[in-house]
């Protein structure tokens, strides 16, 4: 017979205040081959624990049932408590009585009825464990960072100066991201390029880097550790290494199409790299527009090239490489504001905040120049705040950085252009630091602030003319301007669900990544070895992904640095007495941990492989396999006592 | 039913990765659903054996849940698209053992799912408090043991699946058969 003590937690209150401890305690006093139940205020914290330790020691306990938290909260602390005490951390079970019971109930009889039962239910499922020994794995001392844009820059470096090896995946042909694109940040109105391209160039200098740029990840295999990831370099048309970037090209190619990188204000060529300082400086052919992939003619770059760089055949190539770890930081897409009543796509003076970027920069497609379609300077400027975002027509979210970048933007065209800038906004918000203080600096500057969102853009006169509520005059105006600026939600990249998929990373319901708990752990996922950084998992300023880059590159040298890991004992067991080598569980395993042995006509587990998952047991059909911990009388088990309260 | 409300016991098998998290996530949100679901974990929705689900019923409950990954999501890559294909055979099981389609459900739960569990538990318990309890249970016939089921609720060969209160009790249904009809 087992000797179980059970230790029912009351959390504060949490528990308490819904469900009756002292009763969930007395009642598991009474179940069979539980030695001692106790009630604590809070089990976690050292007395807590300690009362587990006193008890395995002093009574001999040889199964341990804690009912209280989450067992995804909790449960490494109390197998920590058991293995200080000399018990195997897996002789543990816990009842999940808050998150299940006391905190999504009111009624305090059936929180403590429901609460007995997976009491009850533990217990008998806990005198059935077995002791299990966890297993190591070496890492692959390689770190993958998927994403070129500020926050992957930033855990690159940071990784590669810790001494290991890093892979960067850029899917642009040039590394640098939305930031690139960005003319002054907000609250400093620092030049954006000018502290970008040093951490792009070095990037590309240092030595522990490895740079596929206009490359996509194809395929993750494996595990924390072990990863197996298959990259595709998507075919440049040009030879890397033959490539000096003289520019001879794309300064010859006769045909132009609209320039990406200026969000279509302005025209590249062909043949082209997205923008001056591009990391590398190398060129890609637009083989979707090319004439020569068309129609076969032209291919003057490759006549002119002096290094005879240009290969109009080449191939994509597919390129496998083993990872310890791995961080996504693809970042995010704009809302296409196209969708909404603001004008846009309809009047050519209505731009999103990101073409305005473009526009007043001084590489931009007017040299810098704030100018209408005609050439003219505006006299008058709208900005629209919260275009997509805290509406629920689009995003239900505030974008977090747009009154910031808004009111960036109002003091570079009142910088450039002297005109009245007026803001359409519903609430301001500048939490950041310094944020607050550049808000009033605007105002100051004399740009108009209306509290009303803008609904509508319209054109009288052949000027455009913004319509709002003004929630504190309480009255509806029109507003007469000549160019309107949108600025935009950041939203999920298109591509979103197709990455989270080849990387085993969870969504929230806005269709951001999702952190494995919100507050505790932002950069880890529900799998491990694999972080998030950046605007992938929300919107987010400058400063806040670098963090998150830094952070999450920090993660991973922990695990690269410690060069082992810990892998669950969770895993599928043949009992090859029973097997009867019907081979129905081969397909079933996602790992390919299963394997027939022709010589004993058995299948055989690699447990190196096996993820524990448990899905081939429920296919057996002469109920050979097991998967330790979850053994099917485990589970009976457990279900019959749930049940029977 | 005497006097007291039917409270139908639910059972759960939920997987770590997505729909235990999501109902972790419904306590730390206090979200509020009936106390009828109790939840065994198991690490993916595809180790759920037909099995468990017929001893839940064989043991009493009124009602059994399987919550997985949402397909595409699953932590173990297609542990959940095993289950989606398991499901209609069981499905089709469960209404020979008479047991009415109601009283069995697959939902797609993610860790941020929480609003969504609360929605399928709520639905869950209307349905089956309106059918009453699962007639073939140990609680209300002792005498059959766990490894029994009772009487059908419904005749075997005429499995309507989503059909509602339609099933008229068989000729061999005890007292204790389905209440709503």
């Amino acid at each position: 017979m087992a000797r179980i003590g059970v230790y029912v937690c009351h959390c504060g209150t949490n528990i308490a205040a819904t469900v009756d401890v002292a009763a969930v305690r007395d009642f598991a006093a009474a179940l069979p081959g539980v030695v001692v139940a106790r009630d604590y205020q809070y089990m976690c914290s050292d007395p807590g624990q300690d009362l587990i330790r006193k008890d395995i020691a002093e009574m001999g306990l040889d199964r341990v049932v804690v009912a209280s938290c989450s067992p995804r909260m909790h449960e490494p602390t109390f197998r920590r408590a058991l293995e200080s005490a000399g018990l195997n951390g897996y002789l543990l079970e816990m009842a999940n009585i808050r998150e299940h019971v006391s905190w999504v109930t009111t009624d305090v009889p059936a929180a403590t009825r429901k609460a007995k039962a997976l009491v009850a239910g533990a217990v008998r499922r806990v005198a059935l464990h077995q002791p299990l020994e966890e297993r190591y794995a070496d890492v692959t001392p390689q770190a993958l960072v998927v994403g070129g844009g500020i926050a992957g820059i930033e855990a690159a470096l940071k990784i590669a100066d810790g001494g290991f090896r890093v892979h960067l995946v850029e899917k642009e042909p040039s590394i640098g991201g939305q930031m690139a694109k960005l003319d002054k940040t907000f609250p400093t109105l620092d030049c954006s390029a000018c502290i970008l391209t040093p951490k792009m160039v070095a990037v590309a200098q240092h030595p522990n880097i490895v740079l596929h740029t206009y490359s996509e990840v194809e395929r993750v295999d494996g595990f924390v550790g072990n990863f197996r990831v298959t990259i595709r370099h998507k075919a440049r048309s040009v030879d890397m290494q033959k490539c000096t970037g003289c520019g001879t090209c794309w300064s010859k190619c006769p045909y132009t199409a609209p320039n990406e990188f200026d969000e279509g204000l302005g025209k590249r060529k062909l043949i082209y790299i997205p923008f001056p300082q591009a990391v590398p400086n190398k060129p890609v052919i637009d083989r979707e527009r090319c004439v020569k992939f068309q129609s076969g003619k032209c291919g003057a770059c490759q006549k002119l090239c002096p290094t005879g760089a240009i290969d109009f055949n080449q191939q994509d190539e597919l390129v496998e490489e083993n990872f310890g770890a791995i961080i996504v930081a693809t970042g995010y897409s704009l809302f296409d504001p196209g969708r909404g009543p603001w004008g846009y796509g309809r009047y050519p003076n209505v731009l999103t905040a990101l073409q305005f970027e473009r526009m007043v920069n001084a590489s931009g497609p007017t040299g810098g120049h704030v100018q209408l379609q005609d050439g003219s300077t505006p006299r008058a400027v709208a900005i629209l705040h919260c275009i997509g975002s805290r509406d629920t027509n689009y995003h239900e979210y505030c974008s977090n950085v747009c009154c910031m970048y808004s009111l960036k933007l109002a003091h570079l065209v009142k910088e450039k252009t002297g005109a009245e800038v007026y803001n359409f906004y519903i609430d301001i918000r500048a939490f950041g630091k310094a944020y607050e203080e550049f808000y009033n600096r605007v105002q100051n500057e004399g740009v108009y602030f209306i509290r009303g969102k803008g609904a509508e853009v319209g054109s009288r006169d052949g000027r455009l003319v913004v319509r709002c509520e003004d929630t504190l005059l309480g009255k509806y105006r029109e507003i007469p301007v000549d160019m309107v600026i949108l600025s935009p939600a950041m939203e999920p990249r298109p591509d979103a669900a197709r990455i989270s998929q080849v990387f085993g990373i969870q969504r929230s319901a806005d269709g951001f990544f999702l952190e494995a708990h919100a507050k505790l752990e932002p950069l880890k996922t529900a799998t491990d070895g694999v972080f998030i950084a950046g605007a992938c998992q929300g919107p987010k300023d400058i400063p806040y992904s670098v963090a998150q880059g830094a952070g999450a590159a920090a993660e991973v040298l922990r695990l690269l640095s410690a060069g082992r890991v810990t892998i669950s004992p969770v895993v599928a067991q043949v009992a090859d007495e029973i097997c009867s080598g019907c081979r129905a569980c081969l397909p079933i395993c996602p790992y390919h941990a299963l394997t027939y042995d022709e010589g004993v006509k058995v299948v055989l587990v690699n447990e190196a492989l096996c993820k524990g998952c448990g899905t081939c047991v429920a296919a057996c059909p002469s109920g050979a396999l097991s998967v330790s911990h979850f053994r099917t009388p485990q589970v009976l088990a457990q279900i019959e006592e749930v049940l029977a309260v | 039913m005497t006097g007291e409300e039917f409270e139908p016991k639910i059972l759960g098998f939920f997987c770590n990765w997505c729909s235990y998290a999501g109902a972790d996530l419904a306590g730390v949100s206090r979200l509020k659903y009936p106390a009828n679901l109790r939840i065994v974990r198991v690490m993916c929705s595809g180790r759920v054996e037909p099995t468990m689900v017929l001893k839940a019923f064989a043991c009493g409950a009124d009602g059994v849940l399987v919550a997985g990954c949402h397909p595409g999501d699953c932590h173990y890559q297609q542990g959940n698209y095993k289950t989606l294909r398991r499901v209609p055979l069981l499905e089709r099981t469960l209404a020979q053992f008479g047991i009415h389609p109601a009283r069995f459900r697959l939902a797609w739960i993610s860790a941020n799912e929480g609003q969504k569990l609360v929605q399928v538990v709520t639905e869950m318990v209307d349905e089956i408090k309106k059918l009453g309890p699962f007639p073939g249970t140990r609680s209300r016939f002792p005498e059959l043991g766990a490894a029994a089921p009772g009487p059908a609720e419904r005749p075997a060969a005429a499995p309507v699946p989503g059909e509602r209160g339609a099933a008229a009790p068989a000729a061999t249904v005890a007292a204790g058969g389905e209440a709503h009809d």
